[in-house]
């Protein structure tokens, strides 16, 4: 797994978390847990789909199918757990996100089991020697399909009415809704695009490091929580210039100095952040209005 | 002396308790071992549930790093212990069995406490600054960081856990301290000291313009409140003579964050109840154990929908009680409620 | 010499230019108006003065002393004490509750002498409790002390916070727009209240206010501020005639 492809991942789960909190202003703890779904779907789609060739098109169809239906597990969740205590105290809706991801944990692991399954590989599987730089086939889907999905993204955004829609809520909610702006309708979609990037990502972690389990996406979802906060969170270009700084530091932290602080880079990037600087690298600083 | 006096007599209900339970007063008269663990388990619940909601309830931050601390006193007074015990019993020969596990166990908690109360300084210090979400994230961080660095520790067992832990914690230790710290929590709530820590609570900035130091306070409440997390460790780990990092996760943090939600963030009593619900939920569903987190985060979200406040919200012994206090301390009876 | 002085005070938004070298000064138990068209920087002053903000440039003294900067307890606790534009309250705390916070700062109170109950703690809270009803006397809200302060109706809790503020004993108190919100009785018994508190405590006050009939009614010296800038100081009668004032407010001719 090179620092690129690592950092795409958490680049596509970063995003989910920066949007989620640019509308919302919430942590969406249960975000990490909607990236394992994801890659669990993927991995029942593919058992279904999968003939006796990997190909292409099965590919596509799993990765398709794991992004709309965690697009939808996402519009739940916020229709059923957060907008009912949209209202109420910030302290309320964190618990709440903290009670939905314990929720999706538990539900998985009865569901799918606690043990490990293993992704059936859907492509072909090549090597490629690029500048005296192995990259294997499933490093350059990683990279690929994440940067056409960033792409499609920020076209999303910038480009269409919803897009502009959405920059308006996480600006300034009131306002919006003044501007005729249907903020229900702008945050579910939010929580749909995020869910679906998320899956991608699922699916390709999937396709890349086959093991997944009910409990992978606590570790995946905090460190790209602490990508989307590194860049700024809120801020979209952040999430992803976040996710390949996180992605490339623990690379290198697990070349040069051992695998066991791998997971520790993050939390170290986490704290120097938030105590040297809170508001990331393109993030402003938020004054409180007295 | 009133509070002296109450002090002493609860001591000898416990002492009559713990004697009754373990079945050492009355010969045949005992309950069972299983009843006992749980009734234990429940009093270590208590310190931990409103140690944290000193600081979560009360003073308005939101920390999910208490099973840190906790790991921190339970590994520290484990330590002493194994270190100390022999050179203590030795040095004082003349001392009965009694007293001299007594002796060992206080000093092992004290130190625990201490090492507890310094990281949470630690921890406060530069975390206290961050807001509410910010805040959680870092408490949930260093909570990990303590775990994977005592989990990278040798000499208390590292990944093997520490095992052959003496069995100087008894059910009446155990709710010795429990009613310390409830007593403890409550004279510091009703004080100035406790008025400045709710103040910051309702309105941070306000409270730093009428001249509160609100950093000093939130670190003090959380040093506080890190101790008593450190005791409750250590009285976990002297009781159960195992002690293993996976008993302190952010899964036990979240745990009595559920606790502290269900009975009533900002009330004492409310702590109490919802550690023993938790306990008494837990083993009520022990056939269905798989079940068990299922079931709480389920509860977590509808509460938050249904009842933010949890069972007592900022009340204790639930209004009632709330009443006759005032009554007592204050000369005039409240008027009527204003129509605003 | 001023109890309060700003010599070139800016502050700086980014782009935006709240306040822009201003000067000000405010003599030991003067009543001082502060008041301006909407967005003129009324607010931004004071958050100033009381430490919210840190200013982008010059000298704020109190006492002498320069103050910029520092953090708003530590200023409360030298003597300026205020209230908010918008009230904030302590909510959940009741109304006597609410003003024994503010007195925290000039007690004696230790964390061990809560936890022990020594005989220092239980004087210094008597203490408090007699001082803080004995102040919500003279605010009329001694009534309502057991009662949650966000149960009280809206006039009250203006009166609540000034009271509150009055507890750290301050020399300079300094009040945001305190009769929003009120009606010609209630604006009256204002006055007459910032009058009595200021003859009875000495303390200097600074008042941001619309309402004219209350500047003009108690303050010595008022000064006009537009777009973050000073347009003009001086008694009530002059500014009232001052045509710049006069077109700051109502627009060109």
């Amino acid at each position: 797994m090179n620092g690129l492809s690592l950092g795409s991942i958490y680049a596509l789960i970063a995003l989910g978390y920066t949007m989620v909190y640019g509308v919302l202003r919430l942590i969406n703890f249960a975000h990490g847990d909607v990236y394992m779904v994801g890659a669990y779907t993927g991995y029942y789609l593919s058992r279904k789909l999968k003939g006796d060739e990997p190909s292409l098109l099965a590919a596509l169809l799993v990765m398709l199918g794991a992004m709309l239906a965690c697009a939808l597990l996402g519009v739940i969740i916020e229709r059923f757990a957060y907008r009912p205590v949209r209202r109420a105290s910030r302290l309320s809706l964190l618990i709440t996100a903290i009670g939905v991801s314990l929720f999706l944990e538990n539900a998985a692991q009865l569901l799918f089991g606690a043990d490990p399954k293993f992704f059936p590989s859907l492509a072909p599987r090549t090597d490629f020697i690029l500048g005296g730089v192995r990259i294997t086939s499933e490093q350059l889907t990683v990279i690929g399909v994440s940067v056409l999905l960033m792409l499609a993204l920020r076209f999303f955004i910038l480009k269409t009415r919803t897009g502009k829609a959405m920059r308006a809520v996480s600006f300034n909610q009131d306002a919006a809704k003044l501007m005729g702006i249907s903020t229900d309708r702008i945050i579910a979609i939010t929580f749909a695009l995020g869910s679906a990037l998320a899956a991608a990502a699922g699916v390709l972690i999937g396709m890349q490091i086959p093991k997944i389990d009910p409990l992978m996406g606590i570790l995946y979802g905090l460190k790209a929580f602490v990508a989307a906060v590194l860049g700024g969170i809120g801020n979209i270009p952040g999430a992803v210039v976040g996710g390949l700084l996180i992605g490339n530091s623990e690379v290198m932290v697990v070349g040069y100095l051992s695998s066991t602080y791998r997971d520790a880079i993050a939390f170290a990037i986490l704290i120097l952040v938030l105590l040297l600087r809170p508001q990331g690298i393109f993030g402003r600083v938020q004054k409180e209005k007295v | 002396m009133k509070g002296f006096l109450l002090a002493a007599a609860l001591v000898a209900v416990l002492l009559l308790l713990n004697g009754l339970f373990t079945g050492s007063l009355i010969s045949g008269v005992s309950i069972s071992p299983y009843y006992l663990q749980i009734l234990s388990l429940a009093g270590i619940n208590i310190i931990l549930a409103v140690s944290l909601n000193l600081i979560n309830g009360f003073t308005g931050q939101f920390s999910i790093g208490h099973a840190g601390f906790m790991a921190i006193g339970a590994y520290g007074a484990a330590y002493v212990t194994a270190t100390f015990g022999e050179r203590i019993r030795s040095a004082l020969p003349a001392l009965p069995e009694v007293a001299l596990d007594s002796l060992i166990l206080l000093l092992a908690l004290a130190v625990g406490a201490l090492m507890a109360a310094g990281a949470g300084f630690l921890v406060g210090v530069p975390s206290l600054r961050l807001r509410g979400d910010y805040l959680a994230i870092v408490t949930l961080g260093f909570g990990e960081i303590i775990r994977v660095f005592i989990l990278n520790i040798d000499a208390v067992g590292g990944a093997r856990g520490f095992s052959g832990i003496p069995k100087l914690a008894s059910f009446f230790w155990i709710y010795v301290f429990a009613a310390a710290t409830i007593a403890v929590v409550y004279r510091i709530v009703h004080s100035s000291f406790g008025r400045t820590l709710i103040a910051i609570r309702e309105d941070e900035i306000a409270a730093e313009a009428m001249g509160v130091n609100t950093t000093r306070s939130k670190v003090i409440s959380f040093v506080v409140s890190s101790a008593m997390a450190g005791v409750a460790g250590g009285l976990f780990g002297h009781y159960l003579m195992y002690l293993h990092t996976n008993s302190f996760t952010f899964i036990k943090s979240f745990e009595i964050i559920i606790m502290i939600v269900i009975g009533g963030l900002g009330s004492i009593t409310g702590s109490v109840l919802g550690a023993v619900l938790f306990i008494g939920l837990t083993e009520g569903l022990r056939e269905f154990a798989q079940y068990r987190m299922l079931v709480f985060s389920l509860l977590l979200i509808v509460l938050m929908i249904v009842r933010p406040q949890g069972i007592l919200g900022h009340r204790e012994f639930g209004g009632l009680f709330q009443r006759f206090r005032r009554r007592r301390l204050d000369t005039p009876a409240p008027p009527p409620v204003i129509q605003a | 010499m001023p109890i309060l002085s700003l010599s070139g005070v800016t502050m700086r938004f980014g782009g935006l230019v709240a306040v822009n070298a201003l000067d000000l000064a405010i003599e030991p138990g003067q009543l001082y108006g502060l008041i301006g068209p909407n967005g003129a920087g009324k607010t931004t002053v004071f958050n100033v003065i009381t430490g919210v903000y840190s200013p982008t440039s010059g000298a704020v003294r109190f006492d002498g002393e320069e103050i910029a900067g520092q953090r708003s307890g530590r200023i409360t606790r030298r003597g300026i004490a205020r209230t908010f534009q918008n009230i904030r309250l302590f909510s959940e705390m009741t109304v006597v509750e609410n003003v024994k916070v503010a007195f925290h700062c000039r007690q004696e109170a230790s964390l061990a002498s809560a936890v022990f109950r020594t005989r220092t703690h239980g004087s210094e809270e008597a203490r408090v409790d007699r001082e803080s009803r004995e102040l919500l006397k003279i605010f009329r809200l001694d009534g309502l002390a057991g009662e949650k302060a966000r149960n009280l109706p809206y006039g009250s809790q203006r009166r609540m916070e000034i009271a509150r503020a009055m507890a750290t004993s301050p020399r300079l108190l300094l009040l945001d727009e305190p009769a929003a919100g009120m009606n010609p009785n209630e604006a009256n018994e204002l006055m007459d209240l910032i009058r009595w508190v200021r003859d009875h405590f000495g303390m200097a006050v600074l008042l941001v206010e619309h309402n004219m009939k209350v500047v003009m009614g108690i303050c010595e010296t008022v000064h006009v501020l537009d777009y973050g800038s000073t347009i003009a100081i001086g008694k009530p009668a002059e500014i009232q005639r001052d045509p710049k004032v006069i077109e700051a407010y109502l627009g060109g001719a």
